[in-house]
């Protein structure tokens, strides 16, 4: 394949063939030697032949193949000459990471690390085929898939603040319930409250290093040691059901001829198809914010009856990584809106932009980048060069470079966490053989990835936090 | 005759299934999905479930088909041991399937080990060579 180097960290795959616009790779040369292994550029090419799509079809440095777009891949189509696939969003729509500060130090929260984490374990439900812990009615399911984590804030899970430091203020108002299927919704009712499993997981991290303390003193985040709490899930059955369900709907009535792959499959934005689409795909980002919602306020509680106190624990943020959302972006010098897909990848908007919670706007969203299990996480600011370069976007998270099947022949859950409490880090999980497929040494490297972002201007690092206990599904 | 054979892949599950007939392959299929979530060979045909669908090609079939697996899954805790009378006919328009699912309800006597999300299309593969082999990948 034609891959032109623009930079150390940018390349250019030219238009050609049915291309109709360039493919640009975010990434150095170490991350792209993984990208070049799999299909990733192959479909971010495949993705520049979509109708209506503007400008480039961009690809983020923790980029790994999908089906369909790359996770790791942003594109966004114009509103009336433009298309919408669900292979954009993925199927765990909105998976997204939501993070808590804390007053607490790290000191303060050692001795006591193993009896929270259990507690936790106990509180959040997790691992394959668990339910939650409600029984829900297809009448508030209705209510929860319409308002999202405002309908878990009314119902007494978490405060209004919250919602104030989430994306969309934690519901996306296009959602509509008309097109949600029986087979979605009977899906949806037992996994509201769950993590899940897979790659999901719940820590209790402290900070390491500071790089900016200006906006990090704006998100709340003080000094090295303080505790935070990340939670990274999705939407759960309810999401990928929505999923399938337009694939299919898609494949029918556009048919799936033509396609090089047929998880491209899309309808035109403005048909009957596209918009019932893009309203239930709004639906399922409510259920996973409602979802996170409820996790972070039992989180609140257990911090409460375990240490005396939930006290500073604030949201930071919330932020989606599978979505897809109408943004206005210059196009040619011309403000234009236009449905932007990210698919593991994350808004990065900077200071000024009116999406940015107020509190938020002088600095840059906070932009929160997970790494793999037992490495480090990290927090970035979202900028305005972010706009020109990505619309405003940045990568999610290391990015997998082994197959699970690999990562089972050479590791074992037993030992990982073996490992980890050597390192002073707790582990809790429902499956040591997920344990297994999910060990850091399958992902690749977050540091490297955060480096790029940061050397490009996606994201700018504010600072980097690592684990104390970790929850697996 | 090999059932079935797990694949490597970078970020979801793969496998391949096989059988002299494409009903015995879609079956397979269906084997082959439920072992990467638990272990079917020790599950017991104790409750059956009827399955139709239909699609407007094979492709679609085999991903509606394979669909139910997770849907029983999550919503009866289903888990699948056994795949009976599975039928595949022309329809107009597309293809039918129908088949009887056995198996038991979760019960603390079966470990689960994977949770898969949903059933692509992505690098489908249905082709007939001396017997059919089925390709599928699903999101984990």
């Amino acid at each position: 394949m034609d891959l032109r180097k623009i930079d150390d960290n940018t390349w250019e795959i030219p238009a050609q063939g049915g291309m109709r616009v360039p493919a640009v790779v975010y990434s150095s040369a170490r991350l792209l030697d993984d990208m070049r292994r799999d299909q990733t550029l192959i479909q971010a090419r495949n993705v520049a032949c979509l109708p209506g799509i503007e400008r480039r079809s961009y690809v983020m440095p923790d980029a790994h193949q999908g089906y369909g777009f790359p996770i790791g891949g942003v594109a966004a189509f114009d509103l009336d000459e433009g298309i919408i696939s669900p292979g954009g969003v993925g199927y765990d729509i909105n998976c997204g990471v939501r993070l808590l500060r804390s007053d607490y130090t790290e000191a303060e929260v050692a001795p006591k690390s193993k009896e929270l984490l259990a507690a936790i374990f106990e509180e959040v439900p997790a691992g394959v085929g668990k339910g939650g812990v409600m029984k829900l009615s297809r009448a508030v399911l209705r209510d929860i898939l319409t308002r999202g984590a405002e309908w878990a804030v009314e119902n007494g899970y978490g405060r209004t603040e919250d919602l104030e430091r989430t994306e969309e203020r934690g519901r996306m108002r296009e959602a509509s319930v008309e097109d949600i299927s029986a087979r979605a919704m009977e899906r949806g009712i037992p996994q509201l409250g769950t993590l899940g499993a897979g790659n999901h997981f719940l820590e209790i991290q402290k900070v390491l290093e500071i790089y900016d303390k200006k906006a990090a003193r704006v998100f709340g985040i003080d000094a090295p040691g303080q505790v935070l709490v990340m939670i990274h899930c999705g939407s759960r059955g309810f999401g990928h059901q929505v999923a399938t369900d337009f694939i299919e709907t898609m494949e029918n009535a556009f048919g799936v001829a033509g396609l090089p792959d047929r998880e491209l499959v899309f309808a035109p934005f403005k048909s009957a198809e596209g918009q019932r689409y893009f309203r239930a795909m709004s639906a399922a980002v409510n259920f996973a914010f409602a979802n996170r919602q409820m996790i972070a306020h039992w989180v609140r509680d257990v911090f409460a009856r375990v240490l005396g106190s939930a006290k500073g624990m604030d949201q930071v943020y919330d932020v989606c990584h599978n979505v897809a959302k109408v943004e206005e972006h210059d196009v040619g010098g011309r403000s234009t809106r236009l449905v932007v897909h990210r698919k593991g990848a994350t808004r990065s908007f900077g200071p000024g932009r009116p999406e940015v919670p107020a509190v938020y706007r002088g600095t840059g969203q906070p932009v929160l980048i997970p790494g793999s299990m037992g490495t480090a996480s990290f927090v970035l600011a979202g900028t305005k060069e972010a706009e020109a370069l990505s619309f405003g976007s940045t990568a999610h998270g290391a990015g997998r470079v082994m197959s699970r099947h690999e990562a089972l022949r050479r590791f074992r859950g037993e030992k990982i966490r073996d490992d980890l409490a050597r390192r002073g880090i707790e582990l809790k999980s429902t499956s040591w053989k997920g344990v297994a497929e999910e060990a850091s040494e399958a992902y690749k490297d977050v540091d490297e990835v955060v480096r790029v972002s940061s050397e490009l201007g996606l994201g700018r690092v504010v600072a980097k936090l690592v684990p104390l206990g970790v929850m697996k599904g | 005759m090999e059932r079935y054979r797990i694949l490597p892949h970078t970020a979801d599950g793969k496998f391949q299934a096989f059988g002299k007939t494409l009903e015995e392959a879609f079956g397979n299929a269906a084997l082959a999905l439920a072992s990467l979530m638990w272990d079917w060979v020790a599950v017991e045909p104790k409750i059956k479930h009827s399955v139709q669908v239909t699609g407007i090609d094979r492709e679609q079939l085999l991903v509606k088909f394979l669909g139910e697996v997770i849907y029983l899954f999550e919503t009866r805790q289903f888990l699948l041991g056994r795949v009976d009378g599975l039928r595949v006919r022309p329809l107009p328009g597309g293809v039918g399937l129908e088949a009887v699912f056995a198996g038991e309800n979760l019960s603390p006597r079966h470990e689960l080990f994977g949770e898969v999300k949903a059933v692509t299309s992505n690098d489908m593969k249905i082709e007939e060579c001396d017997g059919f082999t089925v390709q599928v990948v699903v999101d984990m």
